[in-house]
């Protein structure tokens, strides 16, 4: 019997026992959907962590100068306490790095505190106040929506101007222009010069309760104290340019520090690898684990399969013993049980292919995460769905293409 | 039997003879004791006869009927089929002879219950490899042979009893088999039903087919030119009738 008679009797077997085989499709359909859903999570999460989370933070191509990491999970309190005994930065530090520092880059000064900003009878609190320098906005790619930020002339003479993030202006304006109008931050008017787009949240955090003055404005005293800054952020063109300038900028940090050879830095130069090589970590764990679990319940839909297929094979011993009669060879039984089996595992990982595929438009649409479906991961779908299939075919397949069209007929 | 062969092993049948067995023997190991189903059946039936195999239950003419028809192979013995001889073929090659040379008839029909009459008949094509288009074209007329040219979309349980067998003889021929092998073909039939299989049978007959039966019942065997009778495995008679 040829390959295409084969199939087309299995799908017919397939359109006639419409529930039979919709239990039997249930195993590979779910362990498909699995597959593909969490290869397509793990991917939004992926992107959502390089991409806008590590850049968000920041920046692309950009480190920061602090006294200790940004992003520090799983620090034991020794550790922390040794990082908080540390020297802070101070604009000296900046200045001197800025004036060293032979590769191109764009650099700006950053200490926030949170603080309440007034405009009228309007409050808003818990505000992140960020006193920066210019190119502040350039480097952690804050788009100005209305207005524009504020000049390098404003930030060294510490004009009392200020940029709004989007909710700060909501919140204070509503529907008013707030460019031109002064809002109050610490009992100091601070004219809005304007404000910046819409950036969403990250992981549930709004990005858009901030305001940004000029580092040497009088609001320098709400966030440090004088002469103290939170990061030098420096932002160079290539990532190798950015390893060049960490280079110098950790040499000269170490000569300021009078720090001997075999001293470690008592200050960090944190970019986004960091978080991104946390992220990676988390991610391995993920891609060993769910393998696992998708094989458990492909394994599961396997032995669902295996079982309905030795059910088949007892139901329909007459059938096979009168084939055999008809001049079935052995090897067209086990070609037409096999391509059963097989048939209802790919159709089993097709479905589970649109629902995973569906579960990511999903999860696309209703969370913040950027869910892809992974072309790998349809690819590993289809090749275990039908080899789940196969395998799961081979033993009933045997067993009835071994039936002896003798007994096999006299059956009742 | 005018031109019965003298049959010595080593020789060839005669090219009329379409079956002939020599000295067949089949054996059951049970376990505890041996069953010799057959005990050295040596007979010979010629193209176009129409031979009705009889005895009573345990004489071992289901046994000749297993091994007739290449479902079983002989524990001793030869058996031709054809002018092959099929006694010491493996397992492949028995499915082709059963597929090219035998036409089955089974007391219970066994049709395939989803597939409609035609798809039943084109079944032993389909392992004969033939293409779609020319098996629909030969299992419609092997239908149109047995008068079902109107019910080729009926399923099984669509056909009365005596128009389920005529599916079934349907598919027998299709193959253009050198013997129909019928097993108790009227076992399942009333007696009116069973006269109109039978006289599709002499048609068949009639036209040139070679047909061997299985069958206890006396009236049925009737119908057949030749009655071979089995007992305690063993040929017992074996009688021409007057036609």
């Amino acid at each position: 019997m040829p390959l295409f008679e084969a199939l087309r009797l299995a799908l017919h077997t397939l359109r006639t026992q419409k529930l039979k085989s919709g239990f039997s499709l249930l195993g590979v359909f779910v362990g498909v959907t699995s597959l593909i859903g969490s290869c397509s999570i793990a991917n939004g999460v992926n992107r959502y962590m390089t991409e806008k989370f590590a850049q968000t933070i920041f920046g692309v191509n950009t480190f920061q100068l602090r006294q200790r990491p940004v992003f520090t999970p799983n620090v034991p309190d020794s550790v922390w306490r040794s990082w908080r005994r540390r020297p802070r930065i101070r604009f000296s530090d900046a200045k001197a790095i800025t004036e060293a520092l032979t590769v191109p880059v764009i650099t700006a000064w950053q200490s926030s505190d949170n603080v309440s900003v007034t405009f009228g009878n309007k409050e808003a609190r818990d505000i992140e106040l960020t006193a920066a320098s210019e190119r502040y906005f350039e480097i952690r790619n804050l788009r100005i929506a209305t207005g524009r930020p504020f000049t390098s002339q404003e930030n060294r003479s510490g004009v009392p101007v200020a940029v709004l993030g989007d909710a700060v202006a909501k919140r204070l304006f509503v529907d008013r222009p707030p460019l031109a109008h002064s809002v109050r931050i610490g009992g100091i008017p601070y004219r809005v010069v304007g404000v910046v787009e819409h950036q969403g949240s990250l992981m549930g955090f709004p990005l858009d309760r901030f305001v940004v003055v000029p580092a040497l404005s009088p609001a320098q005293n709400l966030v440090n104290p004088p002469g103290i800054l939170d990061a030098f952020f420096v932002k160079a063109g290539s990532e190798v340019e950015m390893h060049d300038a960490m280079e110098q900028a950790e040499g000269i940090m170490r000569s300021r520090r009078h720090l001997r050879p075999q001293q470690d830095n008592n200050f960090v130069l944190d970019t986004s690898e960091g978080v991104q090589r946390f992220w990676a970590g988390i991610n391995r764990i993920l891609m060993t684990v769910m393998p696992g679990v998708v094989i458990v319940s492909l394994v599961i839909g396997g032995i669902v399969i295996m079982n309905i297929m030795l059910m088949a094979v007892a139901e329909r011993t007459r059938e096979i013993g009168l084939r055999k009669s008809l001049g079935a060879r052995r090897r067209d039984i086990l070609r037409q049980f096999l391509a059963e089996s097989t048939t209802i595992a790919t159709v089993g990982a097709t479905f589970g292919i649109i629902a995973g595929i569906g579960l990511t438009i999903l999860i696309n649409a209703v969370s913040p995460l950027p869910a892809s479906v992974s072309p790998s991961s349809v690819v590993v779908a289809v090749i275990m769905g039908t080899g789940v299939g196969v395998l799961a075919g081979v033993y009933p397949a045997t067993r009835a293409a071994r039936l002896d069209p003798i007994t096999a007929l006299r059956q009742e | 039997m005018s031109n019965v062969q003298l049959f010595r092993t080593g020789d060839t049948p005669l090219p009329d003879v379409i079956i002939l067995t020599h000295k067949l023997t089949r054996e059951y190991d049970m376990g505890s004791e041996l069953v010799r189903a057959l005990r050295g059946v040596s007979v010979q039936i010629q193209r176009n006869e129409y031979v009705a195999v009889m005895g009573p239950s345990g004489s071992g003419k289901s046994t000749l009927m297993n091994l007739i028809g290449c479902l079983d192979t002989p524990t001793s013995g030869e058996y031709w089929l054809n002018g092959q001889k099929v006694s010491d073929l493996a397992d492949d090659e028995l499915a082709r002879i059963r597929n090219k040379e035998i036409g089955f008839v089974f007391q219970t029909f066994n049709l395939l219950p989803r597939a409609d009459a035609l798809h039943n008949v084109e079944l032993p094509l389909i392992y004969a490899g033939m293409s779609a288009r020319g098996r629909r074209e030969r299992a419609a007329h092997a239908l149109q042979r047995v008068g079902l040219g109107d019910r080729m979309d009926h399923k099984p349980n669509e056909l009365s009893g005596g128009q389920r067998q005529r599916v079934a003889i349907a598919r027998a021929l299709v193959n253009e088999p050198s013997i129909l092998l019928a097993d108790e073909p009227t076992g399942n039939l009333d007696s009116t039903t069973s006269t109109e299989i039978m006289g599709v049978f002499a048609e068949l007959h009639r036209q040139g087919q070679t047909v061997v039966m299985v069958t206890h019942e006396q009236d049925i065997a009737a119908n057949a030119a030749r009655v071979i009778t089995l007992r305690d495995g063993l040929v017992a008679t074996d009688q021409a009738r007057a036609a």
